[in-house]
C-alpha cells in the first residue's frame, strides 16, 4: 500500500519537474531573443527613426518610408484577404455539409496555409510583376493577402464550429432562414474568435520577408505610390543587416524591435479579445 | 385513437417512418394531435419521442442523412412534401429545447429576433409585443429593468423562460417542447407547467418528457412510445389509470424503463 503511494508521489513530482524544465527551456529561448532585441535595438530607437527615410550609407536616417510602406501593404492585404477569408470560412462551417466543394476547398486551403511564403512571393512575381513589368506595392500587398486568406479561413471555420448546433437549431426553429441564422446568431457568437484570427493573420504578415522580396522589392526613398516599388520593414531589415555599415546595423535592430513589439501587441490584444469572448459564454 | 375524435386534429401523422442514415428510428407512426390540447410523449430513452417531435417542424432537415417518409398533415397540408417552405413552417410550429439557448444578444433582442423575421412593426408595437411575451412566460417582473443585458446573464431557469417567451412571441400555432423542464429546479419547473396550462387555450402543444408525473399533470393526451413504435395513445387520465397495453402499464408503474 505504502510503496504504491510513494511510487505515485515520486512519479507525480518527477513529471511535474520535467514539464517545468521543458517550459523553462522554451521560455528562456523567447526571453533570450527579446533580451537581445532590446539590448541591440533600444540603442537605435530615436525620434529620427519615425521622421526620416532610410539613409544612404554613412549618413543618418530613419525607417519612416519602410514603416509607412509596411503599414500600407498590411492594410491592403488585410482588407483584401479578410472578407474572402471570412466568407470562405463561413461557407465551410455553415453551408458545406453536403457535396464535394467544401472538403476540396478545405484541403486546398490547408495546402495554402502551409505553403512556404517564398513560393507565394514567386507566384505573385510570375503572374503579376512579370506581366506589369515592374515591382510594386500592389504586388506586395497581393502576396501578403494570399497569406492572410488561409489563416482567416481556418480560424473562422474553427470558431464557427465551436458554436453549438443547439443555437443554430433554436434560431432555425423560429423560422429564420439559414443566412439570417449565420449573420445574426453564429457570427455574433463567434465574433471575438474571428477577430482574433484576423489579428493573428496581421501579426503573421507584418513579419513576412520572403513574399515581399520579388514583389514590393524595396525603395530607398519616401514613396506612397502603391504602383511603384515600396519600402517595407522586413526587407529593409534584411538588407541593412547584411550590409557592412554600423549605422545600418543599428537601424536594422531598431526595426526588428519595432516589428516584434507590434506583433507582441497584436498577440496580446488577440488574447484579451478571446478571453472576453470565453467569459461572456 | 378514437378518443381524440371529439377534438379536431391539428397535426396528423400518417405511416410516418424516420431514418438516421440506415437506422430506422420511427416505425409506421399514425397519430392525431388534437387542436389546442396538450399532448405528452413518454417512453424510455431512445424510443424516438424527441425524433418524432423534430419531424413536426422538420428540424431534422438541417442534417444530411436524416429523412422522413410518410405524411405529416398540418391543417391537412402535408409538410413532408418537396418544396414546402421550411422557414414558414417553423414560424407556425415553434420549438423549445431541453437546454436553454439564449442568442448572444440582449434579452429584448432575443425576443425581437423572431418577431422581426415575419412582421415589421414600430418600436412601440415591438415593445408591447416583447412585454406581452415576457409576461406570458412569467419572466417580465424579473427582467423588465434589465432588458438591455445579455440573455446569457440570466439564470438557467430564467434563460429557459426567455426561450419560451421567444417561442411564443412569434405567435405560432403549435409549440413543440422537448423536455423543457428537465434542466430546471422544481420552482422553475412548476412555473413552466403553469405556463403550459395557460398557453393551451391558444396553442396546440406537444411535449416530450421523461417525468411521468409531469406528463400526468400537464397533458390532456399521452402517447407511449417504445423502440420507435407508438404503443399506446389516448386521454391522459385513461392512459395513466387504465392502460390498454401491458407495456404501457409496466412503464408507468415503474416496472420497466
Amino acid at each position: 500500500m505504502f510503496s504504491l503511494y510513494a511510487r505515485r508521489q515520486f512519479a507525480n513530482k518527477f513529471n511535474l519537474i520535467a514539464s517545468l524544465a521543458t517550459m523553462l527551456i522554451g521560455l528562456s529561448a523567447l526571453a533570450w531573443i527579446l533580451w537581445t532585441l532590446l539590448t541591440y535595438g533600444l540603442g537605435g530607437v530615436s525620434l529620427e527613426m519615425f521622421t526620416k527615410s532610410t539613409p544612404p550609407p554613412g549618413s543618418t536616417g530613419g525607417l519612416l518610408n519602410a514603416i509607412v510602406g509596411s503599414l500600407i501593404m498590411t492594410v491592403i492585404a488585410t482588407l483584401v484577404g479578410t472578407p474572402i477569408g471570412i466568407l470562405a470560412g463561413t461557407y465551410l462551417a455553415e453551408f458545406g455539409q453536403r457535396g464535394w466543394l467544401a472538403p476540396t476547398t478545405r484541403f486546398i486551403n490547408d495546402i495554402l496555409l502551409s505553403a512556404p511564403s517564398i513560393v507565394i512571393g514567386l507566384f505573385v512575381y510570375e503572374v503579376y510583376v512579370v506581366s506589369t513589368g515592374h515591382f510594386s506595392g500592389w504586388a506586395g500587398a497581393f502576396a501578403l493577402s494570399l497569406i492572410v486568406i488561409p489563416v482567416v479561413v481556418r480560424t473562422t471555420e474553427n470558431m464557427l464550429k465551436l458554436v453549438p448546433n443547439s443555437l443554430r437549431e433554436a434560431a432555425a426553429a423560429l423560422g429564420a432562414p439559414h443566412w439570417k441564422v449565420v449573420t445574426m446568431v453564429t457570427w455574433r457568437a463567434s465574433k471575438a474568435g474571428i477577430l482574433t484570427g484576423i489579428l493573428l493573420a496581421i501579426a503573421r504578415i507584418s513579419g513576412e520577408t520572403a513574399p515581399l522580396l520579388f514583389t514590393a522589392l524595396n525603395n530607398q526613398f519616401w514613396s506612397t505610390d502603391i504602383n511603384a516599388p515600396m519600402a517595407n520593414l522586413p526587407v529593409v531589415i534584411f538588407q541593412m543587416a547584411m550590409s557592412p555599415y554600423d549605422d545600418w546595423h543599428k537601424l536594422a535592430w531598431a526595426g526588428a524591435l519595432l516589428i516584434t513589439t507590434a506583433v507582441l501587441g497584436l498577440s496580446v490584444a488577440a488574447r484579451i479579445l478571446f478571453r472576453q469572448q470565453s467569459s461572456s459564454h | 385513437m378514437s378518443q381524440s375524435m371529439d377534438h379536431n386534429a391539428k397535426i396528423s401523422l400518417r405511416n410516418l417512418n424516420f431514418y438516421y442514415g440506415k437506422s430506422h428510428a420511427l416505425k409506421n407512426i399514425n397519430l392525431d394531435i388534437p387542436d389546442r390540447q396538450v399532448t405528452a410523449f413518454i417512453g424510455p430513452s431512445g424510443c424516438g419521442k424527441s425524433t418524432l417531435l423534430r419531424t413536426m417542424n422538420r428540424m431534422y432537415d438541417l442534417y444530411p442523412g436524416q429523412r422522413a417518409e410518410g405524411e405529416i398533415l398540418l391543417d391537412g397540408q402535408n409538410i413532408l412534401e418537396k418544396g414546402a417552405d421550411l422557414n414558414k413552417l417553423r414560424a407556425r410550429v415553434g420549438m423549445v429545447f431541453q437546454k436553454p439557448t439564449p442568442f448572444p444578444m440582449s434579452i429584448y433582442d432575443n425576443i425581437a429576433f423572431g418577431i422581426k423575421l415575419y412582421e415589421s412593426m414600430g418600436r412601440s408595437d415591438m415593445d408591447e409585443r416583447v412585454e406581452w411575451a415576457l409576461k406570458k412566460a412569467a419572466l417580465w417582473n424579473e427582467v423588465k429593468d434589465i432588458l438591455n443585458r445579455s440573455g446569457n446573464s440570466l439564470s438557467g431557469g430564467q434563460q429557459q423562460r426567455l426561450c419560451i417567451a421567444r417561442g411564443i412571441a412569434v405567435k405560432p400555432e403549435v409549440l413543440l417542447l422537448d423536455e423543457p423542464a428537465s434542466a430546471l429546479d422544481p420552482i422553475s419547473t412548476a412555473r413552466i407547467e403553469e405556463l403550459i396550462h395557460e398557453l393551451k387555450t391558444d396553442y396546440t402543444i406537444a411535449i416530450v418528457t421523461h417525468n411521468m408525473q409531469q406528463a400526468a399533470r400537464v397533458s390532456d393526451f399521452t402517447a407511449y412510445m417504445y423502440l420507435g413504435e407508438m404503443i399506446e395513445f389516448g386521454k391522459t387520465d385513461l392512459v395513466f389509470t387504465n392502460p390498454k397495453q401491458k407495456a404501457t402499464e409496466d412503464y408507468i408503474t415503474g416496472k420497466f424503463g
